[in-house]
């Protein structure tokens, strides 16, 4: 019995000399990992994909939706998702740094670098709230028809016509948001004759002022967007939008707590103990896969 | 020990110094103010339909392809590890996922999406 137990101690817990993969255990299950969310992710991609392909005229295009940028006035698409996007990009390369420094053993480079890291996941979840309060806020206002299309008001080219531009005749000021009882609009409507109804899609189809009128007599006004209504087209882009980009910012969200306790970790001394820093490198996948998604968020919400 | 020196050394690392991080971020950067000035000015010779999309948003997927890639390499440092898990992580991917959208698509079409 003796021997045995001696035996069993002493056996390696690997003995097959040349290590397969070449990387730790740790890392290698988050390789797996990352692996399994990102088909989770392509999943949801791609039912965005075949949902916007099958309601292609309602369907929102990203530049009429995401139009804010804070201190601008009027319309900005894609600035401020670009300036997003280069957040999430500047804190991967702080934490790339971070992992290198703790390859040099240099605690006081990984606290400046991953402390960069966190400031850098903050202000990108402070972006998304900001983006989400807008989206759900809602922009321009729409109307919602019977069988709960929604369409646009524009001018007859296609030029989208806001709600306040139709009963006020004036553009609103900037950061305020008004409010339109669906009387209010349909009145303005009937004595505007330079407007009419136009699908909210990149085919940008307009409606006959006459057609417009017969069906804006059922028609009933949408402002901001949820899971239910979405002022800038089919409900289904909100609920992609609330559901996709919810579950990148958990993501980051959950990336941001994971280099707190990393960080906390890296001050009280663990891994010089330890005497190596590759847990860094570890959650450093996590946080770059993090920027990995967004990418293809970016390309996918925003730009195609 | 004589042929332990033959083995391939178990750290591949990334060069030295910290320029390599400096560039790929250039690289980043420079490829999304293209991606975000073409979403804006949309040229209109690129609006020309191909493959049921445009040319633009073609190049679109190719750019975010382009920086996924500079991502996964080096960032995620992959490029410098083995070679058989590079493949373990990347077949997966490179399998499943034009799978999964050839599927979609393809099974939509009960939705009218080819209509």
């Amino acid at each position: 019995m003796a021997n045995e137990a001696t035996l069993h101690k002493d056996t390696p817990l690997w003995g097959g000399g040349r290590q397969p993969l070449g990387v730790s255990y740790g890392k290698q299950m988050m390789w797996f990992f990352l692996l399994s969310d990102a088909l989770s992710f392509s999943g949801f991609l791609t039912a965005m994909g075949l949902y916007r392909f099958k309601y292609e005229e309602t369907w929102p295009v990203a530049e009429n939706v995401f139009t804010h940028f804070p201190f601008i006035h009027g319309d900005a698409p894609l600035l401020f998702v670009a300036l997003m996007t280069f957040i999430l990009i500047l804190s991967s390369v702080t934490m790339v740094m971070a992992v290198n420094a703790g390859h040099h053993m240099n605690r006081k480079g990984v606290i400046l670098w991953l402390g960069l890291t966190i400031v850098g996941g903050f202000f990108f979840l402070g972006s998304q709230a900001w983006e989400w309060y807008h989206f759900i806020t809602g922009d321009k206002g729409a109307v919602k028809m019977e069988d709960s299309t929604v369409l646009y008001f524009s001018d007859m080219e296609g030029k989208i016509v806001t709600l306040h531009e139709l009963v006020d005749g004036t553009p609103g000021v900037h950061g305020e948001h008004y409010y339109f009882t669906t009387e209010q609009v349909r009145e303005a409507f009937a004595a505007n004759e330079s407007v009419t109804l136009r699908n909210p899609g990149k085919t940008k189809e307009t409606y006959s002022r006459k057609e417009a009128l017969s069906m804006m007599s059922t028609a009933e006004v949408v402002q901001g967007a949820n899971m239910h209504e979405n002022e800038y087209g089919n409900v289904l882009f909100a609920d992609f939008f609330f559901f996709v980009t919810g579950f990148h910012g958990t993501h980051v969200f959950s990336g941001v707590i994971l280099n707190i306790i990393i960080f906390i970790n890296v001050i009280m001394g663990t891994y010089d103990k330890r005497g190596h820093y590759e847990m860094i490198e570890k959650v450093g996948l996590y946080w770059h896969f993090v920027d990995l998604v967004w990418v293809f968020v970016f390309t996918f919400f925003y730009l195609v | 020990m004589s042929d332990h020196s033959k083995l391939p050394s178990e750290h591949h690392e990334s060069p030295e110094g910290t320029w390599w991080i400096w560039k790929v971020f250039i690289i980043l950067l420079v490829v999304t103010t293209v991606e975000v000035a073409l979403g804006i000015i949309k040229p209109e010779p690129l609006m020309v339909q191909v493959l049921g999309t445009s040319v633009l948003n073609i190049i679109f997927i190719v750019l975010t392809l382009f920086k996924a890639f500079y991502i996964v390499a080096e960032f995620m440092h992959l490029k410098y590890e083995r070679s058989n898990f590079i493949w373990t992580i990347t077949l997966p991917m490179l399998i499943l996922i034009p799978y999964l959208t050839f599927i979609v698509l393809t099974e939509g079409g009960y939705m009218n999406v080819f209509e």
